[in-house]
């Protein structure tokens, strides 16, 4: 396995200020976000994502307000980078053609459009604009262990027909294993044009981050997303140290100093964690049953007012098939769970 | 007793669940159906249910407009058509109800304005979006009792039931909803979120109501106002349902909601299509009731 993918160059995207907005329940400060960026730009990470943890146009009642708006996260971070750029992600039903032009204004570098995986065609006019306004466009087909092989590559498809010149696999809920995402990177790699990038996103939450990633890789995807001190939703996305070191051993070429990025996970990401993310029985479950991995913290909050466990509350969001975005359910689902009189402990409001 | 006699411009699902729903009403006599292309299968069931149709547009029919006594039009096209049979109808004396998100009447949300339109004699009146019709009525039942300084609102809806005009400009949904859920449901700031979900099988629409009010919120008046919002809807879309809430959490006020369709031509998941249908003919009913009460008269 060494030598088959020794000497590729793997484009790592960082994650750390975007995914990582939703442990910090997006309170990530102006200053927090320059100097994380600054320590990832002189590691050599090319691309780092800055933005409300949904997206841009994610502040809300029903996601969270920011510390900040995506505007002036992306006026303070880009100006200071030397060498890495900046990403925005957009989930259209969420955010806008009006978001994309002011993060375009700002002066991003690459725009994510992101559907849920069978939705594509809601995607059109963002990344028609993202093409016209010059910028580096992604479709990100998130959730997409809920889409067999044959079904995402119709979607992926359809992106690639918009304008899109990079389509991500994205495994919303850390749910899927090698395999799993093996076969489906192939299966684009193999139908799409050769000059689309494929991506790859993991989630932490079966510990599969790394491992996922190194088989994205070995099945043609070329752009890898990590986070710096596993900061992301969930268990947090796959740690881009442990990632860089991995792929120092097997010779695939990333451009990104190991020490240096430990450092950065280190002096600079854990220190402003509000809890440790990482893999509990709550993030757990959602890789083992396939939910939405920025529920996590909603169900807990909704466990404590309603006194329903949140790992009960998660089970019954993936029964349902919820999709990313539907955080409104949940604290729904916990008062009707709350009402069935089963935990004895609610304290319904 | 006499009925208004009406066209629906549009032979697709919208505009066949409307014909259903046209039929059944007491004052209300759906009599053209205005499509574009021969082969269509609306416009072949609306000539079975004895209706005249054309495939040339609204200009197939605008030489029998006078002579079939037609007064109300509903547009369930697109918004890039809206404005020229709009303008078309209109000079003729017909009223429209436009069901696209071209906007360039006023909103109505039946329960919230559609008395005061009907007493402006508006000749154009809009419909908003599914997700507006849906909330926009408990916006309202929370400002009516005090200062809502932002609303939110965020609807889930079946894949199945959104069409590939609402994909091809999504944005169109966020930016009329937020617009409308501030300026008629009376909040300060609105936003809109839209979902789209593809669990099999389909879901039934859901949609869920935030209001941040200025003081803290009056909690026993906001629970009846909901509750009689409720009821309002419920006397044209019997499927909207309160799951849960109002929820009280500082200033926040939180109604979840479902809406179920009656399934007249539609499957009953797809209640955001129908919640549209049934707020347009409850529109049309109150105008041919001031119409048959003689308050109305419109003008050509």
């Amino acid at each position: 396995m060494t030598n088959k993918l020794s000497g590729i160059a793997v484009k790592t995207h960082d994650m750390s200020l975007r995914d990582g907005m939703h442990p910090k329940r997006h309170q990530i400060s102006i200053e927090q976000m320059k100097t994380i960026a600054a320590g990832l730009d002189q590691a050599g990470v090319p691309l780092i994502e800055v933005t409300h943890g949904d997206g841009l146009g994610g502040a809300s009642v029903n996601y969270g307000f920011a510390a900040a708006s995506d505007e002036e996260y992306l006026r303070a971070v880009i100006p200071t980078l030397k060498q890495a750029k900046v990403s925005a992600l957009l989930l259209p039903g969420i955010g806008t053609v009006e978001h994309l032009k002011m993060a375009a204004d700002c002066g991003i570098h690459t725009i994510r459009v992101a559907t849920h995986c069978t939705e594509a065609d809601v995607s059109e006019q963002h990344i028609v604009a993202g093409r016209k306004l010059g910028l580096d466009t992604v479709g990100f087909l998130m959730m997409a262990h809920m889409a067999s092989p044959e079904k995402l590559l119709e979607q992926a498809l359809l992106m690639e027909g918009y304008g899109a010149q990079c389509i991500y696999v994205t495994d919303s809920a850390g749910y899927m294993l090698p395999g799993d995402v093996a076969e489906r990177v192939a299966h684009l790699r193999q139908h799409l044009k050769p000059e689309t990038e494929l991506g790859f996103h993991g989630h932490h939450n079966l510990s599969m981050g790394v491992s996922n990633s190194i088989a994205a890789i070995e099945a043609g995807a070329r752009r890898i997303d990590c986070a710096c001190g596993g900061m992301g939703a969930g268990a947090g996305n796959t740690p881009l140290e442990v990632f860089i070191a991995v792929c120092n051993r097997m010779g695939i070429e990333t451009g990104v100093d190991l020490f240096k990025v430990s450092d950065v996970a280190e002096d600079l990401v854990t220190p402003i964690l509000d809890f440790p993310v990482r893999i509990d029985r709550n993030s757990l479950t959602l890789g083992y049953a396939g939910v939405y991995s920025s529920f996590l913290l909603f169900a807990k909050r909704a466990q404590a007012k309603y006194g329903v466990p949140a790992r009960e509350i998660l089970l019954e969001l993936g029964r349902q098939k919820m999709v990313g975005g539907q955080e409104d359910m949940i604290e729904d689902t916990a008062i009707t769970m709350a009402r069935s009189g089963r935990y004895s402990t609610a304290q319904v409001a | 007793m006499k009925k208004i006699r009406c066209a629906i411009i549009g032979p697709g699902n919208i505009g066949t669940d409307l014909l259903y729903k046209l039929r059944r009403s007491s004052v209300l006599d759906p009599v053209w159906m205005v499509g574009v292309d021969p082969t269509s299968e609306g416009l072949a069931r609306a000539r079975e249910l004895g209706l005249k149709t054309t495939d040339q547009g609204v200009d197939g029919m605008l030489a029998h407009v006078k002579d079939d006594g037609v007064q109300i039009a509903f547009d369930a096209t697109s918004a890039y058509v809206h404005k020229a049979n709009s303008d078309k109808l209109n000079a003729l004396g017909v009223m429209m109800i436009d069901l696209t998100p071209a906007a360039i009447g006023p909103y109505c949300v039946p329960p919230i304005n559609l008395k005061a339109h009907a007493g402006r004699r508006e000749m154009n009146v809009n419909m908003v979006t599914c997700g507006g019709q849906a909330t926009i009525p408990m916006v309202y039942a929370v400002s009516r009792v005090q200062k809502v300084k932002y609303a939110e609102i965020i609807a889930t809806v079946s894949s199945k039931s959104v069409g590939p005009g609402t994909r091809k400009n999504i944005d169109e949904f966020t930016r009329t909803t937020s617009g409308a859920v501030a300026k008629v449901g009376g909040a300060d700031e609105g936003k809109a979120i839209i979902i789209i979900n593809p669990a099999e099988p389909p879901l039934i629409m859901r949609d869920t109501v935030h209001c941040l009010t200025v003081e803290p919120p009056r909690v026993r008046e906001i629970e009846d106002s909901v509750k009689a919002m409720l009821a309002e809807v419920q006397q044209y879309v019997p499927g909207y349902r309160l799951v849960n809430g109002p929820v009280f959490d500082g200033n926040r006020v939180t109604t979840f909601l479902q809406v179920e369709g009656l399934g007249d031509f539609l499957p009953k998941y797809a209640g955001n299509l129908d919640i549209m249908t049934a707020a347009a003919t409850r529109t049309a009913e109150m105008f041919a009731e001031e119409i048959l009460g003689g308050r109305l008269t419109l003008a050509a």
